[in-house]
């Protein structure tokens, strides 16, 4: 199994909504690590994976893996997905409408191996739907065949695009565990792109945040997302909702990423820089986090 | 006497199908490499391509017959060269009228292929190679049985359209027995004798025909309309 430090190193004009946004990402993921791609939409999180996967060339630069490079412009390399050791996992899974949940898994491997193949059934809950055809099964349960499918090729590199966008709160957070198991069960390198702030501290050891097109700070998530400058002991990070206007202060209303509603006073002075849809912490300083038990 | 037009209707229908037969198995065979170039080529010169393709449905089949038949003509350095290095002769023969079918066919077969092909998502292709898997063994394994509608669409499309042709066989294969001499042609040729009895039972087989093809395309629909994607 190939299971080797990958060296990023590579820019990408892309054309998004906004215009024209140059990737330029620089930065090595080491051999085996859990790592998440946290950013906007627009930020290019999915096309840096597709780069990786070889799906989309980039203008300029390298990828090596290990020993092997998989791009490299200056010596006009680039590997063909089929020659990439990885599998990637899609937003809307992709799975093969014409394949049984079985056969969906059969395909990815390279060789017949009816073991393993037995193996991550049971491991995913797949067994009673085995022979029933992706159209038939729940978002939660295509994201599992997706999955184990993505792991039947045995990967030395596993991709995930937003692998839980599309479900409800409840589901994300079982499906959330899926993919620890996926990756303790494989061992492979993961790079998992989410905008969930959630399922970052839930899941990965190592973030790379990117906005338009560049990694502006990377490590562990508590340090990555944590104001240390902040002596807060109660911090919830979300998003702002609304800012309104009543008499001579604002009331900003911010979703919690545990999908709380948050409404905090803000001064006119406060709220110069935050516009709707901005991440913030909401913290309180030591003394007035009051605590009430629910009746 | 009476056999000898029975023997002649059914020498005229076995044509007819022989024709819409072998344009069909031609037109699949080339049309399915074609269809999948024109779904995901970027060839800046793609549209004249599809334009020149759907010609066949806009012109009057008399001009593409036309230009068949100064193709054929031994004048011409096409006809020219068949004739001296194969002796074959194209103009008023089957394999004439052949050509020129599977050419005037070519919109019916690629059209829905081609629309299958790219409503797939790209996702099913890109996992598959993403996956390892070649390109031809994604076509055969993955693509193709996902636009199996879009196939059956095409084939009865294809088959009912040449069994229907009427004005292209008429210029580039005229109305020999035997030969040349397809159903429909033969309607207007009795109709023209006063045989009406002969051109109604061509007529009628003809419309059959073409009923049962086009209700089984739209009862196939139907059934994978309900079989969406994702």
């Amino acid at each position: 199994m190939e299971n080797d430090v990958i060296h990023i190193d590579v820019s990408k004009t892309m054309f998004t909504a906004n215009g024209t946004v140059t990737l330029a990402v620089s930065t090595t993921i080491r051999s085996g690590e859990l790592v998440a791609l946290f950013g906007p939409s627009g930020a290019g999180k999915t096309t840096l994976l597709r780069i990786l996967a070889g799906l989309v060339t980039p203008d300029r630069g390298t990828v090596k893996v290990g020993q092997t490079v998989w791009f490299d412009s200056g010596n006009g390399i680039n590997l063909a997905p089929q020659k990439r050791n990885l599998s990637l996992m899609f937003q809307d899974y992709a799975l093969f409408p014409n394949m049984t949940v079985e056969q969906n898994i059969r395909f990815a491997q390279p060789e017949n191996d009816r073991k393993y193949t037995e193996e991550l059934l049971t491991v995913f809950e797949l067994n009673e739907f085995r022979n029933r055809r992706p159209n038939g099964l729940s978002g939660g349960q295509k994201q599992r065949v997706a999955l184990a499918r993505a792991l039947a090729r045995k990967p030395g590199l596993l991709l995930l695009d937003e692998p839980l966008s599309a479900l409800d709160a409840g589901m994300r957070i079982t499906l959330q565990d899926e993919i620890v198991r996926a990756h303790r069960l494989s061992g492979a390198t993961t790079l998992l792109v989410s905008h969930d702030l959630n399922e970052v501290f839930r899941l990965v050891s190592h973030v790379l945040c990117i906005e338009n097109g560049r990694i502006l700070r990377e490590g562990n998530p508590s340090d990555v997302f944590s104001d240390r400058s902040i002596s807060g002991k109660v911090q919830i990070t979300g998003q702002i909702a609304c800012i309104e206007k009543q008499d001579t202060v604002n009331i900003v209303t911010v979703i919690s990423n545990g999908n709380q509603i948050i409404r905090v006073i803000a001064f006119d002075s406060d709220i110069e820089n935050l516009s709707v849809g901005d991440q913030v912490i909401v913290f309180t300083k030591a003394f007035n986090p009051i605590i009430s038990k629910i009746a | 006497m009476y056999f000898n037009m029975d023997s002649s209707f059914v020498q005229t229908l076995w044509i007819t199908f022989k024709l819409a037969t072998f344009t069909t198995l031609i037109l699949f065979v080339a049309g399915l490499p074609v269809s999948y170039w024109l779904a995901h080529s970027r060839f800046r010169l793609k549209p004249v391509v599809e334009a020149l393709i759907s010609m066949p449905i806009v012109l009057p089949p008399s001009v593409i017959g036309y230009y068949m038949l100064v193709v054929y003509s031994p004048r011409n350095w096409l006809g020219n060269w068949l004739g001296q290095a194969f002796d074959i002769r194209l103009a008023f023969t089957f394999e004439g009228i052949l050509i020129a079918s599977v050419i005037f066919g070519l919109p019916f077969m690629i059209q829905p292929l081609h629309s299958g092909l790219r409503q797939l998502p790209d996702s099913l292709r890109e996992a598959s190679y993403t996956l390892g898997k070649s390109k031809s063994l994604t076509f055969f394994r993955v693509l193709l049985p996902n636009i199996k509608p879009s196939i059956i669409t095409a084939i009865a499309l294809t088959f009912a359209h040449c069994i229907g042709e009427f004005g292209i066989v008429l210029m580039v294969g005229g109305n020999m027995p035997g030969e040349t001499r397809v159903a429909s042609v033969a309607i207007y040729d009795e109709m023209q004798a006063l045989n009406f009895d002969v051109a109604n039972r061509y007529a009628i087989i003809l419309f059959m025909v073409s009923l049962v093809l086009l209700t089984t395309i739209y009862s196939v629909n139907r059934k994978f309309d309900t079989w969406k994607m994702m």
